[in-house]
């Protein structure tokens, strides 16, 4: 049961990332595309998270965690720079 | 009679499939939504409590085959949910500014234009700090 189940959330996740991309190519500003790539990164952690279920360890959530710090840090630094024109001033 | 390992894998079951909609539903706003303020709800909200369905999912995955708590998926989604907020405003705060700077009136939002500062001064991300703004507000 849990194995149709993940075929239904890596199918979703595929859609989601399909919108994400028409939205990232689409844009029309700049934020559009900052956010875009924002849920990228989120959707690609819930990738890593089902794959960690389906291989059956562990070590897929330390990928999973690097991938949300340096997610969060790469939005706040294309913001930054947009607002700012610098990112570490 | 039921065996509670069923129920565990139903339960499981239901938070992976209930954590890829909300996925899908958040991004599905991201291209359905008209204008960018109302666009940032769909990742901000939906996505972020999809992804917390999915690692509730794992955790109780691994409960069930390998019968040991972990609290790697917790660190994960904790991690999220106080950054995903963050990461929302700063976008809101670019749009602000790219908005003024060119001009241009959001087309076909229920939202409308920015509204004015119900205060004397502008919205606060326009201006400089002003010379009474606290540093930190720890030590009133």
């Amino acid at each position: 049961m849990i194995s149709y189940a993940i075929y239904f959330g890596f199918a979703c996740l595929a859609l989601a990332f399909a919108f994400n991309l028409w939205r990232l190519l689409r844009g029309p500003t700049v934020g559009d595309r900052i956010i875009a790539l924002d849920t990228m990164v989120i959707n690609a952690i819930a990738l890593i998270v089902l794959f960690g279920i389906v291989t059956n360890d562990g070590v897929a959530f330390e990928a999973a965690l690097l991938l949300a710090m340096v997610g969060f840090v790469g939005t706040v630094a294309y913001c930054k720079f947009l607002l700012r024109g610098d990112i570490i001033e | 009679m039921i065996e509670p390992g069923f129920l565990a894998e139903l339960f499981t079951s239901f938070l992976i499939v209930l954590g890829a909609g909300f996925a899908l539903v958040g991004s599905w706003g991201l291209v359905r939504l008209p204008t960018l303020m109302e666009r940032l709800h769909g990742p901000t909200k939906a996505t972020t409590l999809g992804l917390g369905g999915i690692l509730l999912a794992s955790v109780m995955f691994f409960q069930l085959t390998q019968g040991a708590w972990s609290a790697h998926e917790l660190l994960v989604s904790i991690f999220l949910f106080i950054t995903a907020p963050i990461s929302a405003n700063m976008v809101a705060k670019v749009h602000l500014h790219e908005e003024r700077l060119s001009e241009t009136v959001s087309v076909g939002s229920a939202a409308g234009k920015v509204p004015a500062s119900p205060g004397a001064g502008d919205w606060a991300t326009y201006e400089a700090p002003h010379r009474d703004t606290p540093v930190t507000t720890s030590d009133k």
